[in-house]
């Protein structure tokens, strides 16, 4: 099966070169513009969110692997920090207002919906995120 | 990430064309922070030009918000379109921003 990687330190610098691997990946893939954009979002709170807690006592890598499913576009996201599960996160109050809002949580809130599935596995030793984007069939193809 | 400033009589006009992610938010945090220090109260953000939001730049039109409520400033949104658009609906922030469809629209609804 086709698949692309890329690996970089988890540094927010990288961000730019992360989210072009994924978008080229999604437009090589056939993903929509719509869901691609959405994706591009839960990348970056995802990769951002590794740079930031992942590995509190020094540096490490990220481990982006993009591949085409049956009828999907899945990204995977593996870090080998301290383990965390950011699906285990409650999700943000979204009604609050300006005073009582907190950002706390709104990337997790982001990544859960602007995907199709998104699931957690620990696994030796790396936390892998896997993000999965439905592709529709175009009509008449 | 560009930023133009405008004075306008009764607010200051903030143009952001490209990207407000994890990057470039905190610059743009710092600018709008520069501008409350130099005791600008009313805002209008205009958006016509930005491509991209993330919950980074979010937290920081949440913390500039908060900054001028407490001054007891006024922040309002210009031409919150398209991808942006969704993300301030998806998060909740539509409902508790002010939002107009023009800069014109944003500038006559300051007091």
């Amino acid at each position: 099966m086709e698949f692309h990687t890329l690996i970089r330190t988890a540094s927010v610098g990288n961000l730019e070169t992360v989210i072009g691997f994924v978008e080229r990946r999604a437009d090589h893939f056939g993903l929509n513009q719509n869901k691609k954009f959405g994706l591009l979002i839960a990348i970056e709170e995802a990769f951002v969110n590794i740079c930031h807690y992942a590995y509190p006592d020094g540096v490490g890598e990220v481990e982006l692997v993009c591949r085409r499913g049956v009828g999907s576009f899945e990204v995977e996201i593996a870090d080998c920090g301290i383990p965390f599960d950011l699906l285990s996160l409650p999700d943000p109050d979204t009604t609050a207002d300006i005073m009582e809002r907190k950002i706390g949580g709104l990337g997790l809130y982001f990544i859960r919906k602007m995907t199709d599935e998104v699931s957690y596995r620990r696994e030796n030793g790396r936390n892998i995120l896997r993000l999965v984007l439905h592709i529709e069939k175009e009509p008449g193809s | 990430m560009d930023i133009q400033i405008k004075k306008e009589i009764n607010a200051v006009v903030v143009t952001i064309t490209g990207r407000l992610d994890a990057v470039t938010a905190p610059e743009y945090e710092k600018r709008l922070n520069e501008l409350i220090a130099a005791e600008e109260l009313c805002f209008v953000l205009d958006f016509e030009q930005l491509d991209y939001i993330s919950s980074a730049g979010l937290r920081a039109l949440l913390a500039a918000a908060k900054r001028l409520k407490g001054k007891g400033g006024q922040l309002r949104f210009a031409n919150v379109r398209g991808t942006v658009k969704e993300v301030f609906d998806i998060s909740g922030f539509g409902a508790i921003f002010q939002i107009h469809d023009s800069v014109t629209g944003a500038l006559s609804g300051i007091g």
